[in-house]
């Protein structure tokens, strides 16, 4: 059995075959794998007897489901008005130089993903990001600077 | 500044930790006197549509199904909302006993909480108050139990026929209405779908009696509300106030001093220039600028350091992409409205073309499926007709 076919197969088993527990499913393939590929996605519709372009049309709708790949650690920062209106241009100028790419691309190294977002529901702490699910609020480009090194460190550590 | 002329409010956000005691003493009631009273208290929906909440559980309550369900819509994903977030980390009891008072009325086994993908860091959090309230439940003899659906990133899911799509396992797409959720919600079946705030309201309802919360606000807008307090204000947070002040209240309170614009209810709601805050008055029933519509609780400040074609650049750019992209009006609509504005800010189009905009605007208000579609109108009228020289020059 192909690793994917295992991951997908033991999701199902936690979350259910039903069609409530595509989303459920399609979230830990997110969390284990980083992305869905189409290989997860059609192993999923096999899965759960329904067909592979309702799995395909499911997956691509969620702006949190990535369907192509992303670093391990996804940047989402927070692009609406008052994120905006606080500097979050700034914010992301810096995570650009820090990381040494641009909006919307990988790291060479595979780790960090940078993406804007909308509204994060920290509107009264902008501006905000998520590093996966973590919320990062009250930023300033030297705060950026800090959280980056901490990241980069402790994977530093575990390799 | 001004001197503080409003009062603050503190019935969501005190802990009394008195759960099992209301639970107990609400549960032996019958389910008519919680109806009554409910709808006597005045209790409106939280999330922006302001629907009666006694009336809603009603209704479902009358319609036969097989199973029932409730869920607490915790997608807030309006931009200026965040108050769900902190009620749910603050005082998640309140709306948990919510949700069990509601179950036992209608005859649910099964509620969900449906929480946003963004805030799936309360998750840790929330597993384990759900533990301690699953065996509360159980030493009060209810069969009901609570479990979290996580969001994946899509402010369309917000909306309630949409959200209950999205935990079908299909794309978040809004369902034609009627039916309603009462008659058929999550999987076809009767379902109450309540905001975060709307079901700690009941709580305390449940505690004090209704008239304490009819006591509170004017004429058809009752109780208290959180408002989510964001832009050019030097104390942004959250704020629970009564309904019926005027705008301009809340701006010599909250205001930097220098407003020149309140956005009322996010995104989809309405922008309030300078001149009509003192006509504007907050609650459901306001008739001269629109604030009588749905609104969440956002109330972002513009300063007039702030361009306001930036400001509706950005809500656009927002509806563009949370779209579902199900209806031509919204679909197209939203993209259009969005070159629209550009075209006329570089020139490519005579002034004039911002009428057309607006007429654009209008008709995605009556043709659009559901509030997304429907609600663009609200900021983009209100902005290009109160600051139409900032959108040419």
């Amino acid at each position: 059995m192909s690793e994917v076919k295992q991951m997908v197969k033991e999701l199902a088993n936690q979350y259910g075959r039903s069609n409530e527990s595509l989303l459920p499913i399609l979230q830990g393939i997110v969390t284990k794998e980083l992305h869905i590929s189409e290989e997860a996605m059609i192993e999923v519709a096999r899965e759960l007897d329904m067909s592979a372009a309702q799995v395909y049309g499911t997956a691509t709708f969620y702006s949190f489901l990535d369907t192509r790949p992303t670093g391990k650690y996804v940047i989402r920062v927070c692009k609406t008005i008052t994120c905006m209106m606080h500097g979050k241009n700034q914010i992301i100028r810096e995570l650009e130089n820090l990381l040494k790419i641009r909006l919307g691309e990988t790291t060479h190294d595979g780790v960090f993903t940078l993406l804007e977002t909308n509204c994060l529901g920290q509107c009264h702490k902008g501006p905000a990001m998520l590093i996966n699910e973590l919320p990062f609020t009250e930023l300033t480009p030297e705060k950026v600077r800090k959280i980056i090194i901490e990241y980069r460190n402790r994977e530093i550590s575990a390799n | 500044m001004s001197k503080k002329n409003l009062k603050r409010l503190d019935l969501i956000f005190k802990n009394e930790f008195d759960t099992e005691a209301i639970l107990a003493k609400t549960l032996v009631r019958s389910h008519d006197e919680i109806i009554n009273d409910l709808i006597s208290s005045g209790l409106k929906g939280r999330g922006g549509a302001g629907f009666p909440t006694g009336l809603k559980w009603k209704l479902t309550a009358d319609n036969p199904g097989d199973e029932k369900y409730v869920i607490c819509n915790a997608d807030e994903g309006e931009p200026g909302t965040f108050k769900d977030r902190e009620i749910l980390s603050s005082v998640p009891h309140k709306v948990l006993a919510g949700m069990a008072v509601c179950a036992k009325i209608i005859g649910a086994k099964k509620g969900f909480i449906y929480l946003r993908g963004e805030y799936k860091f309360l998750v840790p959090e929330l597993n384990k108050i759900l533990d301690e309230f699953h065996a509360l439940l159980d030493k009060l003899d209810l069969a009901f139990r609570v479990a979290i659906f996580l969001g994946s990133g899509a402010y369309i899911c917000g909306e309630e026929s949409a959200l209950f799509e999205s935990m079908e396992g299909k794309r978040g797409e809004p369902r034609n209405k009627p039916p309603f959720p009462a008659q058929k919600g999550y999987k076809n079946m009767p379902t109450v779908i309540n905001n975060v705030e709307t079901l700690a309201h009941t709580y305390s309802i449940f505690k004090y009696g209704p008239e304490k919360f009819r006591d509170l606000g004017v004429k058809d807008s009752r109780g208290s509300k959180v408002f989510s307090v964001s832009g050019d204000t030097p104390i942004p947070g959250i704020y629970e106030l009564e309904f019926g002040m005027t705008l301009q209240k809340f701006v010599d309170d909250f205001g930097d001093g220098d407003a020149k614009a309140v956005q009322v209810g996010g995104a989809s709601g309405f922008c309030v220039p300078r001149k009509k805050f003192s006509k504007t008055v907050i609650g459901y029933q306001g008739k001269l600028t629109g604030v009588s519509l749905p609104t969440g609780g956002s109330m972002m400040i513009f300063n007039s350091s702030r361009s306001m074609y930036n400001v509706l650049h950005n809500y656009l750019d927002f509806f563009v992409e949370e779209s579902c992209g199900q209806c031509t009006p919204c679909r197209v609509g939203t993209q259009q409205l969005l070159l629209g504005v550009e075209a006329v800010k570089k020139g490519e189009k005579p002034s004039s073309y911002l009428d057309k905009l607006l007429d654009l605007a209008e008709t995605m208000r009556i043709t659009a499926k559901c509030g997304l579609g429907q609600s663009v109108a609200n900021s983009f009228s209100s902005i290009v007709e109160n600051f139409r020289e900032e959108m040419i020059y």
